[in-house]
């Protein structure tokens, strides 16, 4: 499978590295390219660094740039302009570590440029793990459609969590994941705080540990099959 | 131009160092120095590749938010003028207006922000003329004054802001260097 791919820009090799790792671990298969530095060793940006990374980073199905600070921006934004294709590239405006971490679980379950730079411009504030309104839709436009249907009652089921760590990081990402594949939107519950099934982030916000019981439900064509979904990996306490 | 910003270097690093991070001389003079030994191997046969030369080479060399900016200017300067064999008043007139679209299109600063926008905008407001040196002259003047209102502002945009109400009283090093690279077009322009 074809994935979008992740370029990190930053003003510091150490940084970018670092986020890269991050990334990484959540998302195994997602090409993610650092680009820190500028070509002598120094603190910048380096735009011949960043064009190359874009290269690497690309699969053929589009590259999301993340970004640190000032400059960075304006070197990423140079870099996809100047692309064959300048669509093939998205320059994403959001926090740098949350942003990659969201886009790379998003890229992990196969998600399209729009919803990989989606997932990480939405990645603001989505680990406050308050009651506000799921993030807004990473997937494609269909779930929206069937979002609207009147007959469209949400399917719940309560899941014990009973592994240790509970909704943390790794089983996150692969709730995420494994939702991210599936046209369905799925919110998780702990109590009165609620998540996006699709947000790695917000599922962490939720701090949901073992012995708490969240409640899953879902919408859209696909309804049943994730919350079997959700089941599935609770039951076998998140493992791969 | 190259050689404007050497003997400048120290000035704009003394500028940078009081309300930016003091590499903006250092930056510009390894970027103009590389267009200098670019230009040494071939000289392009039109304006709009000399131009793209030196876009092209003060994105890759100049660090910071310099080499973008710089680089946007002339790489816009260099899509303006076209295939143009010379360029005359209306060219130039030109150019400069598509350098301003681009540096305010990259950075996304006003004039007011304490930039080198706050230097461009005037210079091309100003830039008219029958020759292209009397353009280059009067942008140049503009220019001048522009980065001279600079002072007493507040920086809203770039590493300055930072610095808030304390970046106020200081000339901004991005509108001088603009200057700089505007005299030094115009001194060019004037002797051939």
């Amino acid at each position: 499978m074809s994935r979008v791919g992740l370029v990190v820009v930053s003003h510091s090799a150490g940084l970018a590295a670092g986020v890269v790792e991050v990334a990484a671990q959540m998302a195994p298969d997602v090409v993610t390219v650092a680009a820190g530095g500028t070509a002598d060793g120094e603190i910048g940006t380096d735009f011949d660094a960043v064009s190359a990374a874009v290269e690497r980073a690309s699969d053929g199905v589009g590259v999301v740039l993340l970004y640190d600070l000032g400059s960075a921006r304006m070197v990423a934004d140079m870099v996809a302009e100047t692309l064959d294709d300048p669509d093939s590239a998205v320059v994403v405006d959001a926090p740098l570590v949350e942003g990659t971490v969201a886009a790379a679980v998003a890229a992990q379950g196969g998600a399209s440029l729009a919803a990989v730079a989606a997932a990480a411009s939405e990645a603001a504030g989505l680990t406050a793990g308050s009651d506000a309104e799921p993030a807004g839709i990473v997937g494609d436009v269909d779930v929206v459609g069937s979002m609207s249907l009147v007959a469209d009652v949400p399917e719940e089921v309560a899941v014990m969590l009973t592994n240790e760590i509970g909704l943390h990081a790794r089983p996150a990402a692969l709730v995420a994941r494994a939702m991210s594949g599936l046209d369905a939107r799925v919110t998780v519950r702990l109590g009165a705080a609620k998540a996006d099934g699709r947000s790695v982030l917000a599922l962490i916000g939720l701090g949901a540990r073992g012995g708490d019981e969240v409640r899953v439900s879902a919408t859209g064509p696909q309804a049943a099959e994730a919350l079997a979904a959700f089941q599935a990996l609770a039951a076998r306490n998140f493992t791969d | 131009m190259a050689a404007s910003v050497a003997e400048h270097r120290v000035e704009l690093i003394q500028l940078d160092r009081v309300i930016g991070d003091g590499d903006h001389g250092e930056n510009l003079d390894r970027g103009f120095r590389a267009v200098v030994s670019a230009l040494d191997q071939s000289v392009p046969d039109t304006p709009a590749a000399v131009l793209k030369l030196v876009a092209t080479t003060l994105i890759s060399k100049v660090g910071g938010a310099a080499g973008p900016l710089y680089g946007t200017a002339f790489l816009r300067a260099s899509t303006a003028v076209n295939d143009a064999a010379e360029l005359g008043p209306a060219e130039v007139t030109e150019a400069l207006r598509a350098a301003l679209g681009g540096v305010v299109a990259r950075g996304k600063a006003e004039v007011g922000d304490k930039t080198m926008v706050d230097a461009l905008t005037p210079a091309v407001a100003a830039a008219a003329g029958d020759t292209v040196a009397e353009v280059l002259a009067a942008a140049a003047d503009a220019a001048q004054a522009g980065a001279d209102s600079t002072v007493p502002l507040v920086a809203r945009k770039g590493r300055a802001s930072y610095l808030g109400e304390r970046s106020a009283g200081h000339l901004d090093p991005g509108a001088r260097s603009t200057t700089l690279v505007l005299r030094a077009f115009a001194a060019a322009a004037g002797e051939s």
